[in-house]
């Protein structure tokens, strides 16, 4: 039984090879909807607003005239909120990881720990910011603070340290362990000297690309009633009079770049829209640095641990 | 050295020559993983390729089928001819289609590795890439599923997921794949190494019964498979073929020492 | 596990021992609260959604928030029907997915089974850049970028309108859904692949036929991912598509999402208790039970067609 007729296998060859030419094409077309879309977005955002980027952009607090208004408030809330966050998320989150990762035994209780992270990561951030209104502005009291804001989007992000974590975690391989456990090491002496350090870059890495989801996030913020015109700073937390830390900047009302950015968007005026080009740069800016950041460790550790 | 000169081996002078492998290199990079083969593959014989691991056994097989070309930096030099006598074409030459290369000479793996498709769709796979008609497709399918005595097995099932079959069927059907589209050759790569006793004798009774329709070429790491299928057998040894001859030769008295050495089990 | 207790000196618990498992005992449990604490935001979200719905559902009747398709609150016969903001935000998702999803998965099977690693190394990273650029940013560029440039195109093209956040956002989720496509196509072991090259297959008909099947499910995850992202995509809608709910299904028009109310009531001055307090959480349950239901339909879909090889 051979073929039915002789088929030219050349030409099927052609045409097949065709086909794939095309796609090819596409392939690279897409890519580029993407990439192109990038630079078109950065060129548009520098060139509009990179000549107003200045010290007195930085040092100034927003203000009705347009060439005046700068984003001193916003960076400094941004830096303080970010503060918060950090402090709130990466302990939890890290903690949450290694139990989920080290500890959890196969039970129901464990599942549901496991299904609900997974579940958290797919909430709309509006839903966080509906969740702190009613809980941190109305339940606790704190109203719209940088506590509020700080811990709105610690919740916010928490699911990405978890499952950072526990991927890193998961790396570090069971012969690790096992040698610790030999040695006579306590399950926590394992974690915290070998788990731990091993999955170090993983979990840093996790950490940061969260921060930098918390530092662009706006309408959790909205959400919880930030104020758009802040024309003063939070007290410094270091003080010159005894005790020295205050933490009454936990209490201040507060805003942020993209809250910032979001207010001179909304303005019909072009020179405000200038402004808001500006405030994204910056934005972007430290996006970018963060997430560089995030790569550039990944790379030391991958680079520093073998196995 | 007699396997150097294939042509010297009187005793084959009958078996027809499917394709001869000449002054054949082979570079992983710098790597130089196989060097000056020089070998016949007979028609409608089963040719085994022995050595200890590492010895480029498998990196010659998959030149049969210019599998080396997927991946960058491979280097072929030399000429593998495929073809009666007459009409030799060099499968090796840059001019050729690796891809036409492929639809002529079939491959079964050391795993089995059946699509995540039906038993009908795997086996149709090969025939469906050729533009066959949907007719003819059905017929070689039962055709094909025959052939590998795995008709029975999976008439009822044919739309079932190939992957629910137990390993030893996996491997029939994936050589009932390779053998739809009605190959020249057939590659085999240590394709028992994964399987246990008994499905073992079942692909090799298969392998046997096979040599009829096309011509096998087996990697075998382990020395009975290849005196219990095999008519040809060469020993390769660090890249280079040191030794080939009919198995009953190669196994009962080898010509060269090493080839003694291995098969009686004292390295590899 | 071991019934009898082994009869030697190891047995007897020396004191430091004790206060070592003692030590032990205690740090589980801290980490244990910590990972419970998850489960304490999801309950956290569950009730005060619920607690505030109640109250406004007292108000409005239930049938009439599901079946309305006017939304209304400011007015003296204030009307809450969410289709006027179910819509939005279904068009603008609409929008996002017949850009986001062709796009993505080409690009996907491109780089996982065409492309070169030297150019991979490049664009990857750039897809993250672009997965990472803040939202506000993206309607910026929506509001004064793309939509002028959609109206040489479209000259009745209004200055708020659905198409073009809902074509902003479609880019954003590319990445998205592009990397989880690609990493599960790229764990098809090899041996499939070569299974279909030695076939005579191209690399178009091996991807295709052989890998897209096997990688059914990372496939279809990254799809509910790229649905339950662009659902809750806030303010590039919120800065340009316009704030008005608006009952259409015409992407021209402009119109509010669920997400864009909810920031829209919360921009103004909002009094705790009010119906309009409300109002936001009544949009925000119905907003979370979505993605709720598009995740568990994500969950059977990937243990549906989990990876079968």
């Amino acid at each position: 039984m051979k073929s039915e007729s002789a088929k030219d296998v050349h030409k099927l060859i052609a045409w097949a090879k065709l086909w794939q030419a095309g796609f090819i094409i596409l392939g690279v077309l897409s890519l580029l909807v993407g990439i192109v879309t990038l630079v078109a977005l950065l060129a548009d955002m520098f060139i509009k607003g990179g000549p107003l980027i200045s010290w007195r952009f930085f040092t100034s607090f927003p203000s009705r005239n347009a060439e005046e208004a700068g984003i001193l408030s916003a960076w400094v809330g941004s830096l303080l909120v970010m503060f918060v966050t950090a402090l709130a998320a990466i302990p939890l989150g890290i903690a949450s990881g290694i139990y989920l990762e080290e500890y959890a035994r196969k039970n129901w209780i464990a599942d549901l720990i496991e299904i609900n992270v997974a579940n958290l990561a797919g909430v709309p951030s509006i839903i966080y910011g509906l969740l702190a209104l009613g809980l941190f502005v109305y339940a606790f009291h704190l109203g719209d603070t940088v506590l509020t804001a700080g811990l709105t989007l610690a919740i916010l992000v928490l699911p990405v340290v978890i499952v950072t974590t526990r991927e890193a975690i998961r790396a570090v391989p069971s012969s690790i362990r096992e040698a610790s456990y030999a040695l006579g090491s306590s399950k926590w002496q394992t974690i915290r000297s070998h788990v731990l350090p091993y999955g170090m870059g993983g979990i840093l890495t996790g950490v940061i690309v969260a921060l930098s989801r918390a530092i662009g996030e706006t309408a959790p913020l909205i959400t919880i009633g930030a104020l758009t015109f802040i024309a003063f700073l939070p007290d410094s937390p270091v003080q010159s009079q005894f005790p020295y830390i205050s933490f009454a900047w936990l209490m201040s009302p507060f805003t942020v770049l993209p809250i910032q950015m979001f207010n001179w968007v909304s303005r019909p005026q072009p020179e405000f829209q200038l402004n808001a080009a500006a405030a994204g740069v910056v934005l972007v800016g430290m996006t970018l640095l963060v997430n560089g950041l995030a790569i550039y460790l990944r790379y030391q550790f991958r680079k520093g641990i073998k196995w | 050295m007699v396997g150097k000169n294939p042509e010297n081996i009187s005793a084959l002078q009958t078996d027809q020559t499917k394709a001869l492998v000449r002054n054949l290199d082979f570079f992983y990079g710098d790597n130089h993983a196989l060097k000056d083969i020089n070998m016949p593959v007979y028609a409608n014989k089963v040719t085994a390729l022995i050595g200890p691991s590492g010895c480029g056994k498998t990196t010659l097989l998959r030149c049969f089928n210019r599998m080396h070309d997927l991946y960058p930096g491979n280097r072929y030099k030399g000429e593998i001819l495929l073809g009666e006598d007459q009409k030799q074409s060099n499968i090796l030459s840059k001019q050729v289609d690796p891809i036409e290369v492929r639809m002529n000479i079939g491959m079964v793996f050391q795993k089995p590795n059946p699509f995540p498709k039906s038993i009908y769709e795997n086996i149709a796979y090969g025939l469906k890439i050729r533009g066959h008609s949907r007719s003819f497709i059905d017929d070689k399918v039962e055709y094909s599923l025959r052939n590998a005595a795995l008709w029975d097995e999976v008439k009822d099932r044919l739309q079932d997921l190939a992957v629910n079959l137990s390993g030893g069927q996996q491997q029939r059907l994936c050589i009932a794949r390779a053998m739809a589209t009605d190959p020249e050759i057939i590659l085999f790569d240590e394709p028992t190494s994964a399987l246990d006793p008994i499905a073992t004798l079942s692909i090799e009774q298969l392998i046997l019964e096979l040599k009829d329709q096309v011509t096998v070429l087996i990697v075998t790491h382990n020395m009975q498979q290849a005196v219990r299928v095999s008519n040809y057998t060469a020993f390769m040894y660090l890249g280079r073929l040191i030794e080939f001859d009919t198995t009953a030769k190669i196994f009962a008295k080898p010509a060269v020492k090493e080839t003694a050495d291995y098969v009686s089990g004292k390295f590899g | 596990m071991i019934d009898q207790p082994i009869k030697s000196t190891l047995a007897k618990s020396k004191p430091s021992n004790l206060v070592r498992n003692l030590q032990e005992k205690l740090i589980e449990f801290l980490l244990f609260l910590a990972a419970s604490s998850s489960v304490a935001i999801t309950i956290g979200i569950i009730y005060i959604l619920i607690s505030e719905s109640v109250s406004f559902f007292q108000e409005v009747s239930l049938v009439e928030f599901l079946t309305g398709t006017e939304w209304t609150p400011l007015f003296a016969d204030a009307k809450y029907g969410i289709w006027a903001l179910l819509a939005g935000t279904i068009v603008t998702t609409a929008v996002a997915l017949f850009v986001a999803i062709p796009i993505g998965t080409i690009s996907a099977v491109y780089l996982s089974e065409f492309a070169p690693e030297k150019l991979r190394e490049i664009v990857k990273p750039c897809l993250e850049i672009l997965a990472g650029i803040p939202s506000v940013v993206y309607g910026y560029f929506a509001l004064l970028f793309v939509t002028p440039l959609l109206q040489r195109f479209l000259s009745d093209l209004p200055s708020f309108n659905m198409l073009s956040p809902g074509l902003v956002t479609g880019i954003m989720i590319i990445p998205f859904i592009s990397s989880i496509s690609e990493d599960s196509m790229r764990a098809v072991p090899a041996s499939l692949r070569e299974g279909s090259y030695a076939m005579g297959a191209t690399r178009l008909q091996t991807a295709w036929s052989v890998v897209l099947p096997a990688s059914l499910s990372g496939i279809s995850a990254a799809y509910i991912l790229g649905i339950s992202r662009a659902v809750g995509i806030t303010m590039i809608v919120a800065i340009a598509g316009g704030l008005q709910p608006n009952f259409t299904w015409n992407p021209m028009e402009s119109a509010a999402t669920i997400a864009t109310f909810i920031v829209s009531v919360s921009l103004g001055d909002l009094p705790h208790g009010t119906i309009e307090y409300q109002s936001i959480f009544a949009a925000g349950i119905t907003l979370f039970v979505i993605t709720l239901i598009t995740n568990i339909i994500g969950h059977f879909i990937s243990k549906r067609y989990r990876e079968i090889y």
